[in-house]
């Protein structure tokens, strides 16, 4: 017994000091608030990503960097990956620290939050980069640009054109997209054609995707997250009678088992034809293809009323407010911003690059190539989530209230509960500069 | 959250050395012995004041005000607010409250009963009972989180446990989504986390069991005494110390309820499995409020003070 004590003793004694070991390490590898001076004179930019494990994202960034490190001697590009899961939490952290990067990426929706909390600066590049993206690819925070995207991403409904000419169901278009009726008509239609769960709506799914996927559709039946009109209150958007009435829909999906929150995230179940409709990102488009060729269709999401809405805004590009070498962070990003680099980070993570210049360029998402839809969907219906610092909150509420609905919970008190917390919130934050 | 259990475990952890009988020692030895207790005892103090006192100290502080994690706004005091919003303005706080309750109150008997015939049935001189004692113990060296998402795939619609029922009962029975209807997740929660934790405490009570002299037991046997004699008056009285420990260490784990909730549900559905310490992180951290989050943690800490409190004053020794 004394033997094993000791003996974990001594483990204990190796753990910590590997522990405290690797704090010194990082201790020194440390580059502070960036933009310090380098050994031979040059000055070095610090940069985040949220990319790890992503290398057909990260070979563009290296390449980019590696450019631009050739391109002048004044500054140099360092880059440091972190997994997504982490990478807000780093941030945040870091920020508390003291002890941002010059450039880091982030989500779109949050660029307000951290524009009102000083983590980030006004993005100060060239206005003509700016005007030649995508308006989602650009974050906004009271009239002032804080971040710019080279790509966004878009939603759309996956079928096979065979199965819904078999059971007679109308293709829709981008003028002409499926009423609620309409959808829910084909999806009850397509169970009794065998389909045992015939739409993956992707509820297996946790976290930012919901609000993504789901305010959408809420905003489609004239609903909102918040009123845009003050961005002091949900109450009235969240709770409205259209709200529960796309609510009391949603949650019929999931009793009449059109829809299931079980499976796995992805899209397999649609490429392996056990479900019918699928309702999912860009992202998964090229694995579709592979899979059923010729018969896929990129469907417009259903409109509820005010047309059909897809969400907008990705991972975009700011600099921190505590960047010693803000001027070179700029230089770096209008240097990037090339239409080739663009076009690049578009074939190879399978987004759509946010310029059109780079459209032409790319392999995928030019006039004619398979994926072409996706800009036409994003440019027709892209809407944004609230710009306001209080959405992170907003986003947890929502996730949660929809996921109670989806459960079986009452639609109108759930809803009210939610607006109860997200105006909680903001009082307790003072309008949030609002 | 870890907090009570440091405070309380060294007490009442059986076998803490006796004092020191040498009084007649020279005083400047005396305080040398001294300066050399203080020197062992100064990195785990200071570690525990930058650690402990200190964050506890400062959570006491900031739910009083509306801290935020992230804001230009420098945080303003706002007195009982935050408090009175806890359990006047937040149904999930107290649905937290009442889950966290229902979640000890069924764990703390039946897991402390479980890991007592556990440790009973491996104390026994048998060949192969180093077997059974490893076996019981390799669930707690698992990863909770790695157990948790184990369990999730269980638990799900298809999943074995349902597939298990369908073939035992021939398919007279068909299991729910166990976690995604609210009438059973929180059971089925207890049940991970029984499964759990049971094999550390059936050590605890093993070592507790090993400590009885085998003469009790001769004597007992020779005045006649059956198993359930034996074990009413010679096992249960000498694990006494070994019961209080157990008692007060279930206690303040089973309160703590957090890594399972985090990965398996989220607090759903329908706040069917939130917790007191998972509703300080989500109001804290993920939703930013760490004054409020700081205020359920603080009437959370004042809950197991309490409770703690409350099981040394049942369970103290009566002279």
């Amino acid at each position: 017994m004394s033997r094993k004590s000791s003996l974990t003793m001594l483990a204990m004694a190796a753990a910590s000091a590997t522990v405290l070991a690797a704090c010194g390490q990082a201790g020194q590898n440390d580059d502070g608030g960036g933009g310090d001076a380098g050994g031979d004179g040059t000055t070095e930019l610090t940069m985040w990503t949220h990319s790890a494990g992503n290398e057909a994202e990260l070979a563009v960034y290296e390449q980019i960097i590696a450019d631009f490190n050739a391109s002048q001697d004044q500054y140099e590009v360092v880059m440091e990956s972190f997994p997504q899961g982490a990478y807000n939490d780093a941030i945040v952290a870091g920020a508390a620290a003291g002890d941002l990067p010059c450039l880091l990426d982030m989500d779109g929706p949050i660029v307000p939050n951290w524009a009102w909390a000083g983590y980030i600066q006004p993005l100060g590049i060239s206005d003509e980069i700016i005007d030649s993206l995508l308006p989602t690819a650009v974050g906004r925070y009271q009239d002032e640009v804080y971040s710019a995207g080279y790509w966004d991403a878009a939603l759309s409904v996956f079928a096979r054109e065979s199965v819904l000419t078999e059971n007679g169901i109308r293709v829709p278009t981008v003028d002409e997209p499926w009423t609620v009726d309409e959808f829910d008509a084909a999806l009850v239609t397509l169970q009794d054609a065998g389909y045992a769960t015939p739409l993956d709506i992707g509820a297996e799914d946790t976290g930012e995707w919901w609000p993504y996927a789901y305010s959408p559709m809420l905003q489609s039946a004239g609903g909102d997250l918040i009123d845009r009109d003050t961005f002091l209150t949900a109450d009235g958007a969240l709770n409205g009678p259209e709200a529960v009435e796309f609510f009391d829909w949603f949650q019929s999906l999931f009793e009449r088992g059109l829809a299931s929150d079980s499976g796995t995230i992805g899209n397999e179940e649609f490429n392996n034809d056990e479900v019918a409709l699928s309702y999912t990102g860009v992202w998964n488009a090229m694995d579709s293809l592979d899979a059923v060729g010729d018969d896929l269709l990129i469907l417009p999401p259903p409109d509820f009323g005010e047309g059909p809405k897809i969400g907008g805004a990705s991972w975009q590009w700011g600099i921190s407010d505590s960047c010693d070498a803000a001027d070179g962070a700029r230089e770096y990003l209008e240097f990037s911003f090339k239409p080739e680099y663009i076009a690049q980070f578009a074939d190879n993570q399978v987004v759509i690059p946010a310029t059109a210049e780079a459209e032409e360029l790319s392999e995928m998402f030019g006039e004619g190539d398979p994926l072409q839809p996706f800009v036409e969907l994003s440019q027709e219906f892209a809407v944004e989530r609230p710009p306001t610092p209080a959405y992170p909150v907003i986003s947890s509420v929502f996730e949660r209230a929809a996921k109670d609905i989806m459960n079986g919970a009452d639609v109108q008190s759930t809803l009210d509960d939610a607006v109860q917390e997200i105006d909680t919130n903001i009082q307790s934050n003072d309008g949030y500069g609002f | 959250m870890a907090i009570p259990t440091q405070q309380v475990a060294p007490q009442s952890l059986p076998g803490s050395p006796p004092p020191s009988r040498r009084r007649r020692r020279g005083a400047a030895a005396a305080r040398g012995g001294s300066r050399s207790a203080y020197a062992m005892v100064a990195p785990a103090a200071f570690l525990l004041v930058l650690f402990l006192v200190i964050p506890v100290l400062l959570a006491f502080g900031l739910s009083f005000t509306n801290a935020r994690l992230i804001s230009p706004n420098p945080p303003r005091f706002v007195g009982l607010d935050n408090f009175v919003r806890a359990f006047t303005s937040d149904p999930t706080f107290v649905r937290s409250f009442i889950n966290t309750f229902v979640f000890a109150a069924v764990v703390v008997p039946v897991q402390a009963a479980l890991a007592l015939f556990m440790a009973i049935l491996v104390n026994q001189k048998l060949r192969g009972v180093t077997w059974f004692r490893v076996i019981f113990f390799v669930p707690v060296v698992t990863s909770i989180v790695v157990i948790s998402i184990l369990w999730d795939f269980m638990y799900q619609g298809d999943g074995l446990i349902n597939s298990m029922i369908d073939t035992l009962t021939f398919g007279a029975f068909q299991g729910t989504d166990w976690l995604g209807n609210p009438s059973t997740a929180l059971g089925a929660i207890i049940v991970l986390s029984i499964w759990q934790a049971v094999g550390f405490h059936m050590i605890i009570w093993l070592s507790g069991l090993q400590t009885i002299p085998e003469e009790l037991y001769e004597a007992a046997r020779m005045d006649g005494a059956n198993a359930w004699q034996q074990f009413k008056d010679v096992t249960w009285p000498g694990l006494r110390s070994t019961m209080v420990f157990i008692l007060v260490t279930i206690t303040i784990a089973a309160l703590g309820l957090f890594v399972q909730i985090d990965v398996m549900t989220q607090g759903g559905p329908r706040n069917a499995t939130t917790t007191l310490v998972f509703h300080a992180v989500r109001k804290g951290y993920r939703e930013q409020e760490t004054g409020y989050g700081a205020a359920i943690s603080l009437i959370f800490f004042v809950i197991v003070l309490v409770i703690a409190l409350v099981q040394r004053f049942l369970t103290r020794e009566k002279d």
